[in-house]
């Protein structure tokens, strides 16, 4: 009966270092930069990050990809992030004051995505409205849903669904697994699904263009070390990074 | 019992039923009404319904003559499959939508098949229906077993030496005395068909009226409309606290 209490203590020892809470958590000189990016931005982010720790030994960057206005509702419930990047300029405005010096860092545009070989034919962006094409598309909440809708009411081409995705990561899945017939998503991830999918480009894609803003979030860990990582997103070396994955100027 | 178990005690209960509370304290009561009855709401209530009472009516022509075969025969390997039937349980739901998608997928297992006499199961309903059979079957499947093994075969036995041919038998006799064990465990099928969310957003994707049932749609508004995701979350909230009425009254739990 005696051992109870110890059988608990160490129940808790081991949630508390299976959580990483406590305090005995990493030296002083290891500092953690907390990056939330929309999901079109996975790959970029990614290398930039790499290229950021590279930069700045002892930093450890952790990001994190997700829909922009799922990222935004956590970074309301208090999520700890210390940069922000979203897909549209309307999710970065639900931020109000909390996100300190929005700043556009690139632009987007959409394209058609289609299982390898595009077995179901789609040439154009009309062709999206075809009865019994599946065809996959964003929930208006984020910015790729926001840019479709928009771009439906600019061709007055009303596409029907067959389902509505949280990010243009899950538009992609559906597409990559041959499921749908098409999804729309942007040019960047298109090229970033290389082999996986054929893109078709879109006549109407310069009439809407998303920009992508970044800020240091108000509340950020380290201030100094958040603006370095936005200005290094800014920078020469980041807008390259950017480019090559499709991204256009903002 | 030492004393001192009362408060560790005190403490589980409390981080369940504050959480429970936390939702139900976040409800705006003057805007309820409005909310759970918008068109959108009711759209997605009268869906999960739908798709859980198909959902538990199918692990109920499924698992009973499973849940029978396991419990009434014994065959080399029979461990072995009771165990993989008990999978979905313990399988995260995402994972059993990718499984599912790989099955039933327009390039699956069965999906290749099915797609060329022009059968697509994905983005349809019954694609939920799929899903939440998959994961609420062992549910239904655990609870008859149990229950057949408790039952006992002495009437079976009994009514099989008075001239009753074998399903007259299974008819008459064994599920009658099984009834409040398959009463318990579709309820608890059902239930978990309700609350499907992972493997249906994998497999079956999100369209209002067609897949997006009340969970799907609570993840959905939780950003954007959060009133209305907490008004949807408490009617979910409301279902389950009959469920586990319902099934603690048939002494299920």
């Amino acid at each position: 009966m005696t051992s109870r209490p110890g059988i608990a203590a160490v129940a808790t020892a081991a949630v508390l270092v299976l959580t990483g809470c406590g305090s005995a958590n990493g030296q002083a000189d290891e500092r953690d930069l907390t990056v939330f990016a929309a999901a079109s931005l996975t790959d970029t982010f990614t290398e930039l990050a790499e290229r950021f720790e590279k930069e700045h030994p002892g930093v450890e960057v952790t990001t994190s990809f997700g829909g922009s206005s799922d990222l935004v509702a956590q970074i309301e419930d208090g999520a700890p992030a210390d940069v922000f990047a979203s897909a549209d300029t309307k999710n970065m405005g639900k931020l109000g004051d909390l996100a300190t010096d929005p700043r556009a860092f690139a632009a987007n545009t959409l394209e058609i995505a289609t299982p390898p070989g595009n077995p179901a034919k789609i040439s154009g962006f009309q062709d999206l409205a075809e009865p019994g094409t599946k065809v996959v598309v964003c929930t208006v909440e984020v910015p790729c849903g926001n840019a479709t809708a928009e771009m439906e009411k600019l061709t007055g081409v009303d596409i029907e669904p067959v389902s509505e995705e949280q990010s243009v990561s899950d538009v992609l899945a559906k597409v990559t697994s041959g499921d749908a017939d098409a999804g729309l998503v942007y040019v960047t991830d298109v090229t970033a699904a290389g082999d996986s999918v054929t893109g078709v480009e879109l006549e109407e894609s310069g009439r809407v263009v998303n920009s992508y803003p970044i800020s240091v979030l108000d509340g950020a860990d380290d201030a100094e070390l958040a603006q370095a990582f936005v200005d290094l997103v800014l920078s020469e070396t980041g807008q390259k990074v950017l480019a090559d994955a499709g991204f256009s100027q903002p | 019992m030492p004393r001192w178990l009362w408060f560790p005690a005190a403490l589980a209960a409390a981080f369940i039923i504050l959480p429970l509370a936390a939702i139900v304290l976040r409800v705006d009561p003057a805007t309820l009404p409005a909310l759970v009855t918008s068109p959108s709401a009711l759209e997605a209530l009268w869906l999960s319904l739908r798709t859980a009472t198909a959902g538990t009516a199918l692990c109920i022509l499924l698992g009973v003559p499973l849940a029978t075969v396991l419990a009434r025969t014994s065959f080399r390997g029979q461990g072995l499959i009771r165990s993989l039937v008990l999978l979905p349980l313990v399988l995260p739901p995402v994972v059993s939508g990718l499984a599912l998608l790989y099955t039933f997928g327009r390039r699956g297992l069965l999906g290749q098949s099915l797609d060329l006499v022009g059968i697509q199961i994905p983005f349809t309903t019954l694609a939920v229906v799929i899903a939440q059979t998959f994961v609420a079957l062992p549910f239904l499947v655990i609870s008859l077993e149990g229950a057949l093994r408790t039952s006992g075969t002495r009437y079976e036995a009994v009514a099989a030496t008075l001239g009753a041919r074998p399903t007259t038998v299974f008819r008459r006799v064994t599920l009658p005395l099984v009834a409040p064990g398959l009463l318990s465990g579709s309820v608890l099928a059902f239930a978990r068909c309700l609350g499907e969310f992972g493997a249906t957003i994998t497999f079956a994707g999100n369209l209002p009226g067609v897949t997006s049932t009340m969970p799907l749609q609570v993840y959905l508004l939780r950003v954007d409309d959060p009133d209305a995701a907490v008004a949807l979350s408490l009617v979910l909230v409301v279902v389950a606290i009959a469920v586990i009425g319902f099934a603690r009254h048939g002494r299920a739990l």
